[in-house]
């Protein structure tokens, strides 16, 4: 078993970031799971900037993972709010109704 | 170096199994849960990897707060019924073919760059913000957070503000039927509009309200 260096922290990103793009496609009825997967594609970036700044021994990459950290928490707050208005109103949640601003 | 490859392999085989459990998993509520096993694990190697802070912070964002938003949020919303769930499951056979196409083209064009990338052998990075090994993660993070990434820091701070107040007034709903204090009505009273001063006759007294 060779070391484990940058290449597999990368590959590992690289998995969870296509299995994010898999899950919007898969379900794309379910907001809540396209959330979801949009919370694993940002989880795959931070993988990547933390083993970069690991690998070049440079600290930048930890930081920007906090702000990113920071606008997945506030992105994820912000969408959960506008689906709850919207099962208030409609009183489902299928993307495919979504179509009342269809021009 | 065993230990370290094997506990990596480990951690990393249960964190993409639980990505594709999130993904597939007929309930929301069980999407939610492999969402915080994904996210525990992934913040273990953020620790094996040597970004401590990271770490934790991952724990207490993800799994206290956002994941628990998720699981408030399945809660709130009606999915029990079976022929919704199977409404929100439709086409998911169908989108197999073509999702999977696309997510592995995206993989492998990515592992096309991870695998053909590589330094300058006279590379130097451009910042100085070295990883000091005498002092712990946590301190080197603080050292330069509150100096050099003190306006990113309070700017960050604004976006959650702005979240938080968005997020309030979308899901807020006015109750009628309730008094409420109205600030800007009381503060704003004088003695003008709200006393009267009338001589009041013997054996007649006072209309109010007139």
């Amino acid at each position: 078993m060779n070391e484990i260096g940058l290449g597999h922290y990368l590959t590992l990103s690289a998995i969870i970031f296509s299995i994010g793009v898999i899950g919007i496609f898969l379900n794309r009825k379910n907001i809540i799971i396209i959330l979801m997967s949009i919370e694993l594609i940002l989880l795959s970036v931070n993988i990547n900037l933390v083993s970069f700044s690991i690998y070049l021994q440079d600290l930048v990459g930890q930081i920007f993972t906090m702000f990113i950290l920071t606008v997945a928490a506030a992105e994820a707050a912000v969408g959960l709010a506008i689906i709850v208005i919207y099962y208030k109103n409609k009183g489902s949640i299928q993307v495919e109704h979504i179509k009342n601003l269809k021009g | 170096m065993l230990a370290h490859s094997l506990f990596f392999y480990f951690f990393s085989s249960i964190a993409v199994l639980s990505a594709v459990m999130v993904t597939v998993s007929k309930n929301t509520v069980y999407s939610v849960l492999f969402l915080i096993l994904n996210f525990v694990t992934v913040s273990i190697l953020f620790i094996m990897m040597g970004a401590e802070f990271l770490g934790m912070i991952m724990l207490i964002v993800y799994v206290g707060a956002v994941a628990v938003l998720f699981l408030f949020v399945v809660m709130m919303i009606n999915l029990g019924d079976s022929e919704k769930v199977s409404a929100l499951r439709k086409g998911f056979i169908n989108n197999i073919s073509v999702g999977s196409v696309v997510g592995i083209i995206i993989f492998l064009e990515i592992l096309v760059a991870i695998g053909g990338w590589k330094y300058k052998d006279n590379f130097s990075p451009l910042s100085s913000l070295n990883i000091d090994t005498k002092i712990t993660n946590t301190h080197a993070i603080g050292n330069v957070l509150y100096t050099d990434y003190i306006h990113l820091f309070q700017i960050s701070g604004m976006i959650l503000l702005i979240g938080m107040i968005g997020a309030i007034t979308l899901t807020f709903n006015k109750k009628e039927n309730i008094k409420r204090q109205s600030y800007f009505k009381q503060i704003s009273r004088d003695k003008k509009s709200a006393v009267t001063l009338v001589e009041v006759e013997t054996n007649k007294g006072v209309k109010i309200d007139e």
